[in-house]
């Protein structure tokens, strides 16, 4: 049925079907709708020309404006750095040891210190800090060289055992066992003592035999009481902190073989100011000294 | 096939019809004087409020009134909100509604008919109107009038001090935003921010826009609420009614005879009404109440000799009774009632209530998150230590000292982070700004011989005096194996 006619009531033609006697009025469409329509369409002509819009084999077309999604990224980003470039010359000039703790230059060392070592420090230390076997854990009071700020950064600089580098951090623990420098009964009984002064282990035989290998041959380094020397690194074995474990099969293979724990020099990556967040954040973790 | 009905139009028939234009005729009386004084007051108050000060110290604007949004604060006098209290601007909403059905069930559309900021500022347009083109029988006349210098001078004029109205209006707006007399200076000196300007420049359009142009269009097809008046209103609410038993039938001018009624189709009625209805047809939703007419007819009562009060405010019951012989009801009557008294006992509970909570309301908040990332550190003497970020919201208008306490893991020791005494104890004293929050980072050291996890609870006080006081519970993390 498509019998277009006039509607009598209205004057406006039907689109000439019908559905149970309803009949459709053939208005036409609102101006103000139409009008809108059109007024899209020539917005779309102009956005196409004035902004990148149509995709080509290796790029889009550039625009006339010139605009790009890189472009105002980068334009953010310089912004943002222009924005943070007074704070981050303050932070490269001030001598972090010496920086009040309370004041806003070190709240923002702190700040800039956690987003920087999630980026740099993470992957060995774990995004906490918490550290891993062999990794010391960062929020702890214990430190192999110095927990105040100008050790921290010290190690920060120069790193751990870089060759190269005059100041960087450097232990040299002797492979007792697989240098011959003793022997495996020998170890047994050192780790005996090892554990004794941690407070594992109660006193025994072995303990007993252990005591005067240990100062023939650990004191030099870790002291005659066991509690460590900064200066080498030599950490304390009296604690009840472990950074590669306290237990018998750890302790032996680390007398065995030594352990030989390497951390980058990050002067090397970081600039001034980066390296003075670090370490603001690594001393406000709760060890700090 | 349907053929056409016979007897139809046969040019097309229309589905609309426009709007003619009103123009009221100026009228005095009683109610009038009423519209008056409601507008002086209502215009007052929106005018005036931003501008008066109220001293709450060094720490927070002086203000009286200011919808802080910046800071996400809303001040009123002494009362001053957060963006969580934000319930009281709920409560306060809810009194408006039962407040309007209170009103509306005693005196009608009383809300209508006086306070409205549409029917204000529609009335102030039309008095502007009318003191320029004249009263309705010249504005007629000028409608008409071909276009001469006088015509444009006068309809630029008007048009020009709308404008001005819209302006003052949309400017007075900003003011509850922003410092007053700050704004003031900065926008005169075009130095305030694009959003007040854009902001002026919108409400001056509507203000133009709906005072000057669609008046009564505003109230019949923008508004709900004249819709809602039919639930709202009952045979013993006030409205304003035509007493057809005493006026009809009606006479026209000279010829009377013994059988007309008291009305005399003088038009008075038709003439002054702001909406353009004929209050005689009866009760109409376009009826907002402005009781212009009622002091148009008693005038012309007054004049002819007869009883005013032919139109007049009355419930459709006493109508009846009124038209069956009985003596008039006093209008205290139609107050009291179970219905109104319901009303007014909820919207009264409501601001009981608001005003008991507002009085006996925290000033002090705390939220504590443990670390998550060490959930623990295990220190050189076997202790196990645990980190918390301790958030203090102080919403008092000056800097406080709070002590802080744990309750829960024996020998647990607590210090702030940055402070010097270290492993203070189980109270610590913290100072926290004015009308902020603050966030400390608290270390919790205890013995690492317990249960792996720990209930521990912390407790705010204020330390000066005031009832103050907030918790959170969190708990003391420790290694699940023992070494």
């Amino acid at each position: 049925m498509t019998d277009r006619k006039i509607d009598e009531a209205t004057g406006v033609p039907t689109m000439g079907h019908e559905w149970d006697g309803i009949q459709e009025l053939d208005n036409p469409m609102p101006r103000w709708w139409l009008w809108t329509f059109y007024a899209t369409i020539i917005f779309a002509i102009g956005y196409c020309v004035a902004y990148p819009a149509i995709p080509l084999l290796h790029r889009a077309t550039a625009g006339t404006l010139g605009w790009s999604s890189h472009g105002q990224l980068a334009e953010e980003t310089a912004k943002a750095e222009a924005a943070r470039a007074s704070i981050r010359a303050a932070l490269a000039r001030v001598d972090i040891a010496t920086l009040d703790a309370h004041s806003p230059l070190m709240q923002a060392a702190v700040e800039g210190g956690r987003a920087a070592f999630k980026i740099n420090c993470a992957a060995c230390h774990g995004a906490g800090a918490a550290g891993a076997k062999g990794y010391p854990n960062l929020n702890d009071d214990d430190w192999l060289w110095g927990g105040d700020r100008a050790a921290i950064h010290q190690t920060l600089v120069h790193g751990i055992r870089q060759p190269g580098d005059d100041a960087t951090r450097m232990s040299q623990m002797p492979a007792f066992g697989r240098d011959g420098i003793l022997k495996p009964e020998e170890i047994a009984d050192v780790v005996s003592y090892v554990r004794f002064v941690s407070r594992q282990e109660h006193a025994s035989a072995s303990a007993r035999r252990g005591a005067p290998l240990f100062a023939a041959n650990c004191a030099a380094c870790h002291g005659a009481d066991a509690k460590g020397g900064r200066p080498f690194g030599a950490p304390n074995l009296t604690d009840a902190i472990w950074l590669y474990g306290g237990d018998r099969e750890t302790l032996t293979a680390t007398v065995t073989n030594a352990r030989y724990g390497v951390m980058p020099a990050w002067d090397k990556t970081l600039d001034a100011a980066t390296l003075n967040m670090l370490t603001a954040y690594i001393h406000s973790l709760g060890g700090g000294e | 096939m349907n053929m056409p009905p016979s007897g139809l139009p046969s040019g097309p028939r229309k589905l609309y019809v426009g709007r003619t234009d009103i123009f009221p005729r100026a009228i005095d009386g009683f109610y009038r004087r009423l519209k008056w004084a409601v507008m002086v007051v209502t215009l007052a108050i929106y005018y005036a409020t931003p501008w008066l000060r109220w001293d709450r110290g060094a720490y927070a604007p002086n203000q009286a009134v200011l919808v802080d949004l910046a800071h996400r604060r809303f001040y009123f006098f002494a009362i001053e909100i957060w963006p969580h209290e934000f319930y009281y601007v709920a409560g306060l909403l809810v009194m408006a509604g039962i407040g309007l059905f209170l009103v509306t069930s005693t005196v009608g559309r009383a809300w209508c008919g006086y306070a409205c900021p549409q029917t204000v500022w529609t009335d102030l347009f039309l008095h502007i109107e009318r003191a320029i083109d004249g009263d309705r029988n010249a504005q007629l006349r000028l409608k008409r009038a071909p276009w001469s210098v006088s015509k444009i001078g006068r309809r630029v004029l008007k048009h020009g001090i709308w404008l001005l109205v819209g302006l003052v209006t949309g400017g007075a707006w900003v003011f509850y935003f922003a410092d007053a007399p700050t704004l003031a200076h900065d926008l005169l000196h075009t130095e305030a921010a694009f959003v007040a300007y854009a902001t002026i420049a919108i409400l001056t359009a509507t203000t133009y826009i709906f005072g000057g142009f669609m008046r009564e269009q505003v109230c019949l097809y923008m508004c709900p609420w004249p819709r809602i008046q039919g639930a709202m209103l009952d045979e013993r609410s006030l409205i304003v009614t035509y007493k057809d038993w005493r006026g009809e039938p009606r006479s026209h001018g000279v010829k009377r005879s013994e059988d007309s009624g008291d009305c005399i189709d003088c038009q008075a009625c038709v003439q002054v009404c702001p909406v353009g209805i004929d209050i005689r047809d009866g009760a109409q939703f376009a009826c907002i109440t402005c009781a212009l007419c009622i002091d148009a007819c008693d005038q012309m009562m007054e004049k002819v000799g007869r009883p005013r009060g032919l139109i007049d405010y009355a419930t459709l019951e006493d109508c009846k009774a009124e038209a069956a012989g009985a003596p008039p009801v006093p209008v205290i009557r139609t107050l009291l009632r179970p219905r109104t008294l319901a009303y007014f006992g909820i919207w009264g509970a409501v601001g009981l209530l608001m005003v008991f909570a507002l009085g006996a309301r925290n000033r002090l908040d705390l939220a504590t998150a443990h670390d998550r990332n060490p959930l623990w550190v295990r220190l050189s003497n076997g202790d196990v230590r645990n980190a918390y970020t301790v958030k203090i919201r102080n919403m008092e208008s000056r800097p406080r000292t709070v002590r802080l306490t744990i309750d829960g893991v024996a020998q647990g020791r607590m210090w702030d982070s940055l402070s010097d005494d270290h492993k203070a104890g189980r109270a610590i004293l913290l100072t926290v700004g004015p009308d902020r929050v603050d966030e400390h980072r608290i270390y919790v050291q205890a013995p690492a011989a317990g249960p792996a996890a720990e209930a521990l609870a912390f407790a705010l006080t204020a330390t000066d005096g005031s009832p103050d006081r907030a918790t959170d519970d969190d708990r003391f993390d420790r290694p699940e194996t023992q070494p």
